[in-house]
């Protein structure tokens, strides 16, 4: 009944692995751009705010197009990079990868930016004032703090990786073994007479996914209230 | 020996002061709204004054016509808030540690168990700040700024957010603290207090240096 084919399987871990790699690559990015969010004011900041929030409101098959156009291999920045550090994007599961990124990255960010605007600030001072200079200050004190934030945005970003579709498709394609994710193997099988059980199995499986990211992000954002009030 | 030569416009307030102090325990006396707050967060480092110095023994912290201003976590001035303001992350031992490892300062048992005894809490060293009474939580903060060995402790109304039974309960650890000789900077609106504690006042009003002098200003 419920046997999931060898090749279900190979997108199921294409798509785990593409994630993970999505959000730990993206997480420090997202955990700096948080921090100056929070915490600095500077010229231009809310066309930066404006900007990580893009891939939220764009429809996902421009954000594809725009990193196929910047990161494709005839890309201005793709084709240094080709030339220049051998990295290739374009239809990699790197791309996939990177394409998740992109598009998981408002949802990364948000939880930490308002877990670091909940700190009080006067314990930064209190931090200063016993001798920690800046960077001790985040490293001790804003980003434990900010912690259950961080990994309620790590899940939350997880789980929209896991699920990307538009982007993914745009800017990688779909190739079974490398590109093809869930989502594109579930497009796939349901274009094809006879997909329908292993479309609805791959439907199961990424369901399932995507309720324990959501179950565990609930439960960090519980510890997050329950550790800054002091427990 | 501490100077204060300071201006500063916050909003509608302006503080501008100027005192030297020799004393012990300097008290800065004055009403609520009087500036007290603003001026040793200028002493600490933590508000930059728009114009002026504060020197420190024979160390310029902030001297604006010179650029300088020596930022908090260089300036080695504890300070007691009057809301404890303890890491809630951290239990009372980490947060009692937390100066030394900032500072990288070598381990003083002695030091530890000698300001843990005085301020009686050694036996909440594995609590977290959230299991601790009010009383409990000012002296705990008094202990964290005093092992970071500040060469000047301000204290911002350290009994200000407790009840009459819980400042008596604290009054007698800042008498000890005062005994030990390091220097302070005792913030207050309660004359009484100032009078058990402080060596000098320097009274506030509106933003000015109204008086200045032995405990008999405060009459």
């Amino acid at each position: 009944m419920f046997e999931i084919s060898p090749a279900e399987w190979t997108a199921i871990l294409l798509s785990l692995r593409v994630a993970v790699v999505a959000t730990l690559v993206a997480t420090p990015f997202g955990i700096a751009l948080a921090w100056l969010l929070a915490r600095r004011e500077f010229w231009g900041k809310s066309i930066l705010d404006a900007l990580v929030h893009l891939p939220l409101v764009l429809p996902p098959v421009v954000t594809g197009y725009l990193l196929l156009l910047t990161l494709g291999r005839r890309g201005l920045v793709g084709a240094w990079l080709a030339d220049n550090l051998g990295i290739v994007f374009a239809f990699r599961w790197t791309g996939a990868a990177l394409a998740c990124g992109v598009m998981s990255f408002p949802l990364l960010v948000r939880p930490i930016r308002l877990s670091i605007e909940a700190i009080d600030r006067r314990l930064e001072q209190a931090s200063s004032t016993l001798g920690a200079a800046p960077w001790q200050v985040f490293a001790t004190v804003t980003l434990p703090l900010a912690l259950p934030g961080v990994l309620a945005g790590m899940v939350l970003g997880f789980a929209k990786a896991i699920g990307e579709f538009g982007a993914t498709i745009t800017f990688v394609s779909n190739i079974p073994g490398e590109t093809q994710t869930i989502s594109s193997a579930i497009y796939s099988l349901i274009q094809t007479p006879d997909g329908d059980s292993a479309a609805g199995r791959l439907v199961v499986v990424s369901t399932v996914i995507a309720m324990g990211a959501l179950i565990a992000s609930e439960w960090f954002a519980r510890r997050a209230t329950k550790r800054l009030h002091g427990n | 020996m501490l100077r204060v030569d300071v201006t500063k416009q916050l909003g509608e307030f302006s503080l501008e002061a100027s005192f030297e102090s020799q004393g012990r325990v300097t008290g800065l006396f004055g009403a609520s709204g009087a500036g007290k707050t603003s001026l040793i967060n200028i002493i600490a480092g933590l508000l930059r004054p728009d114009r002026g110095i504060i020197a420190l023994d024979n160390e310029t912290l902030d001297d604006t016509s010179a650029g300088v201003h020596v930022p908090p976590h260089r300036r080695r001035i504890g300070y007691v808030f009057q809301d404890a303001r303890l890491f809630p992350h951290l239990n009372v031992r980490q947060n009692l540690d937390y100066g030394r490892r900032m500072n990288r300062l070598a381990e003083d048992q002695a030091q530890h168990a000698r300001i843990t005894d005085l301020l009686d809490i050694g036996h909440l060293l594995d609590r977290r700040p959230g299991q601790l009474s009010g009383g409990e939580r000012q002296r705990v903060a008094l202990g964290r700024a005093l092992l970071s060995k500040p060469r000047l402790l301000l204290l911002d109304e350290p009994l200000g957010s407790l009840d009459e039974s819980r400042k008596e309960e604290i009054l007698p650890y800042l008498v000890r603290l005062r005994d030990e000789g390091i220097p302070m900077v005792y913030v207050s609106h309660d004359a009484a207090e100032l009078r058990q504690l402080a060596t000098q006042i320097v009274m506030l009003r509106r933003g000015r240096v109204t008086a200045l002098g032995g405990v008999k200003v405060l009459t």
